[in-house]
């Protein structure tokens, strides 16, 4: 965590800027007005129940569903700029999912997502973010024969090769055990040093608490709290996440 | 949380990443499938298998004395190269599903069509390495004489793949959501199959038979024209089967 | 932003202003049997009647000729529902309106109805007058696969569960569906021609007797009315389990 850096970030251009956000399926809601500012070094812990529409939002930002209404900046540009694609150029996905060719080596993963970045040196991009993960020594393994834990790492590696402004971890802790745990923690903290801002989507209070800078719940597609991290007390939170969870069921 | 600020674009720096054209792109994604491909092998394989068992069964299904081979192979040749290429099509976005790599293709700075030109590119390679094989293949095994048209031959090859490319890529776009994919792609592709294979089958016949080629003219023109209007409609109807 | 159908009560009626149009929970049910029905299965008899009795029967093909009165309209019909496939499947892509998707599956059940009518009817026509059950004429080839498009339409939407994409794939397939026809005649009419001449869809005057012509266009105007008739039931039956599943939805809390 970054003490005093709110009035350090304040100064610089927003990482991502959003204003009355909405996606509805059919006549489903699933974001119903979502405002939202980030900062570099900045990390948000959203938390809600499932269903919340968490997932949806980081979709909207890593420009996989288009807003029904409200605008986005990522970056300083629009959403919508240039097809989505200048937007999308700033933006890092991790999920539960690794998004991996399991066929491939996680060299050829990691070098594919650097060459349609359009990095200039594609493979000396892809080493460093592998080397980052601590997994260069398997850079030439099949994916497929990496435990799931490893996946998950070069799966980062892929997220972060490009150096992105704004790193949407979408449950990324699922399935991962002490040490991959242990080794997420690690790179998220150091792309925030870095200067990137994280929003993390996860279940788990401790492991989104630990890193962030700010936290949020989500209910029914909208922030019902939405507060700084050091304004947060951790037992309080739980039970209060507790009540909101339940209330809905 | 600051309420939002005035946005100004962040400056690029001199180091800042090229995004990759369409052309690019396309190519990026085209080499990456072909990469998968020949890592494993095995689709490739079974499709090249299943045309050579397909034409060994067609040729005992039919009665020798009452069929000539010759009339039989150009039908033949081009309903399995249709089935064969069907194979190849099937794992087209199969690898994109498994462990949701399509989210990270659709993430990246690309245009969506890229995603498309490029898995029709790869699979047309694979249609036509099945192709190297299969048509040697019938002339060998149906005693035609494929040599002494095999230039034009080459030229309806490549016609019937693209049509079949262009089809079948955005049918397994589609088929490989719904809960019958493998059932799905073939009974969605095989009517829009069915002028190929026409134009290609009444073409071959007709210049094995030492007709004048501008009798195979007409049919060529169906091709030629549906090549056109699919390669184009399906490019642009791709976009539409992403959920955005 | 698109209308969303949800349990509201409709203000917004499809089509005509009918007074059997489903309202809140308070009204009855819509009639099954509506105006529109009952209007349809009329025209229908008359037609039948006009047929039978009222239209001399044709010099050459006997009696047999008469199934001609239902086979062209059902072929016109069966065509046409397929054009408004067609349509509102731009329709939707073009503005995301649901109600433009849920046209385009009526019309395609009601369209497979009456391409199975022309290809069950056009046997029957054939054998007294050619002797053979199927003939690979250029037209009823062209119905075959009209048929198979159809089937491959309702098929691609019976795989899907998720509304917005089946709405979506349906609507791509409907297009390329439709584009596919203009091919398939070409190369089923390069291919072989016996069917008969077309004795009324000719450019100048059409060469039936005059009494054999009404009956003609009153038939296939009757099956225009079926046709309306079914697809403004259906329709409305899919609007229901909109809306039915809509209040599932909300019943569930909070998704």
């Amino acid at each position: 965590m970054v003490p005093g850096s709110r009035s350090e970030a304040r100064s610089e251009l927003p990482v991502v800027e959003a204003e009355g956000l909405i996606r509805a399926f059919g006549g489903r809601r699933a974001v119903d007005g979502v405002s939202l500012t980030l900062h570099g070094g900045e990390c948000l812990a959203l938390f809600g129940p499932n269903g919340a529409g968490k997932t949806t939002l980081l979709r909207l930002l890593a420009g996989l569903l288009a807003p029904s209404a409200g605008r986005c900046l990522v970056g300083g540009v629009s959403l919508r700029a240039d097809g989505g694609r200048a937007a999308r150029s700033r933006v890092g996905l991790i999920s539960h999912a690794s998004m991996l060719y399991s066929a491939l080596t996680a060299r050829e993963n990691v070098e594919f997502a650097a060459r349609m970045y359009g990095l200039r040196r594609p493979a000396e991009a892809a080493l460093r973010a592998l080397k980052a993960m601590r997994v260069a020594d398997r850079a030439d393994s099949a994916v497929r024969a990496l435990s799931r834990g490893l996946q998950q790492r070069v799966s980062i590696a892929r997220a972060i090769v490009h150096e992105p402004l704004l790193l949407l971890c979408d449950e990324p802790y699922t399935g991962l055990d002490e040490v991959g745990s242990a080794a997420l923690t690690e790179a998220l903290g150091e792309r925030r040093a870095h200067g990137a801002a994280l929003l993390l989507v996860t279940h788990n209070l401790s492991e989104g608490l630990a890193l962030a800078t700010h936290a949020a719940i989500m209910r029914r597609g909208r922030f019902v709290r939405l507060e700084e991290r050091g304004q947060v007390d951790g037992a309080s939170y739980a039970s209060a996440y507790r009540e909101l969870v339940t209330a809905d069921v | 949380m600051s309420e939002s600020t005035v946005a100004r674009p962040i400056a690029l720096d001199a180091d800042a990443p090229a995004l990759p054209g369409l052309l690019r792109a396309s190519w990026l994604v085209a080499q990456k499938d072909l990469a998968i491909e020949f890592r494993t092998r095995t689709a490739f394989f079974s499709a090249l298998v299943f045309a050579l068992l397909g034409l060994t069964i067609f040729y005992f299904a039919w009665d020798p004395t009452a069929v000539a081979s010759i009339d039989l192979a150009p039908g033949v040749l081009w309903v399995i190269f249709t089935f064969s290429g069907l194979l190849g099509l099937q794992r087209s976005f199969g690898v994109e599903q498994a462990d949701r790599a399509m989210d990270a293709l659709l993430a990246a700075p690309v245009e969506r069509e890229a995603i498309y030109l490029g898995k029709a590119a790869a699979n047309f390679l694979f249609v036509a390495g099945v192709q190297v094989v299969a048509i040697p293949a019938v002339a060998l095994f149906y005693n035609v004489p494929l040599g002494s048209i095999w230039l034009s031959l080459t030229g309806i090859a490549v016609l019937a793949a693209l049509g079949i490319v262009a089809v079948g890529t955005l049918f397994s776009a589609m088929a490989v959501n719904t809960r019958l994919a493998e059932l799905l792609l073939p009974m969605l592709s095989l009517p829009f199959f069915v002028p190929i294979v026409m134009a290609a089958a009444q073409t071959t016949s007709r210049l094995l038979a030492g007709r004048p080629e501008s009798e195979a003219w007409p049919w060529l023109r169906i091709l030629l024209g549906f090549d056109l209007v699919f390669m184009l409609a399906c490019a642009i109807a791709f976009p539409y089967t992403l959920d955005e | 932003m698109t209308t969303p159908i949800t349990g509201r009560p409709s203000t917004s009626s499809a089509g005509g202003a009918d007074a059997n149009t489903a309202g809140d929970g308070a009204r009855s049910r819509p009639a099954l049997i509506d105006g529109w029905i009952v209007a349809a299965a009329l025209a229908v008899i008359a037609a039948y009647v006009r047929i039978i009795w009222f239209t001399p029967p044709e010099a050459t093909q006997g009696l047999a000729q008469k199934i001609y009165y239902l086979h062209l309209p059902a072929a016109l019909n069966a065509y046409l529902a397929f054009g408004v496939v067609f349509v509102t499947s731009i329709v939707y892509l073009w503005l995301h309106e649901e109600r433009a998707d849920l046209v385009a599956e009526s019309s395609a059940e009601v369209g497979l109805l009456f391409t199975t009518v022309v290809l069950i009817t056009g046997p029957i026509w054939a054998k007294p007058i050619w002797g053979t059950w199927w003939t690979w004429d250029a037209r009823l080839t062209l119905t075959l696969f009209l048929w198979f498009i159809y089937a491959g339409y309702l098929l691609l939407r019976g795989a899907i569960v998720e509304p917005s994409l089946r709405a979506r794939y349906s609507a791509v397939l409907g297009i390329l569906g439709a584009l596919l026809i203009p091919f398939i005649h070409m190369s089923v009419y390069l291919f072989r021609t016996l069917h008969p001449m077309p004795i009324v869809l000719k450019p100048d005057r059409p060469s039936l007797p005059p009494e054999m012509l009404h009956t003609l266009i009153f038939s296939f105007l009757a099956f225009v009315l079926v046709y309306l008739a079914l697809v403004r039931a259906r329709y409305r039956l899919s609007l229901e389990r909109v809306r039915l599943a809509a209040l599932e939805g909300s019943l569930e809390g909070g998704r």
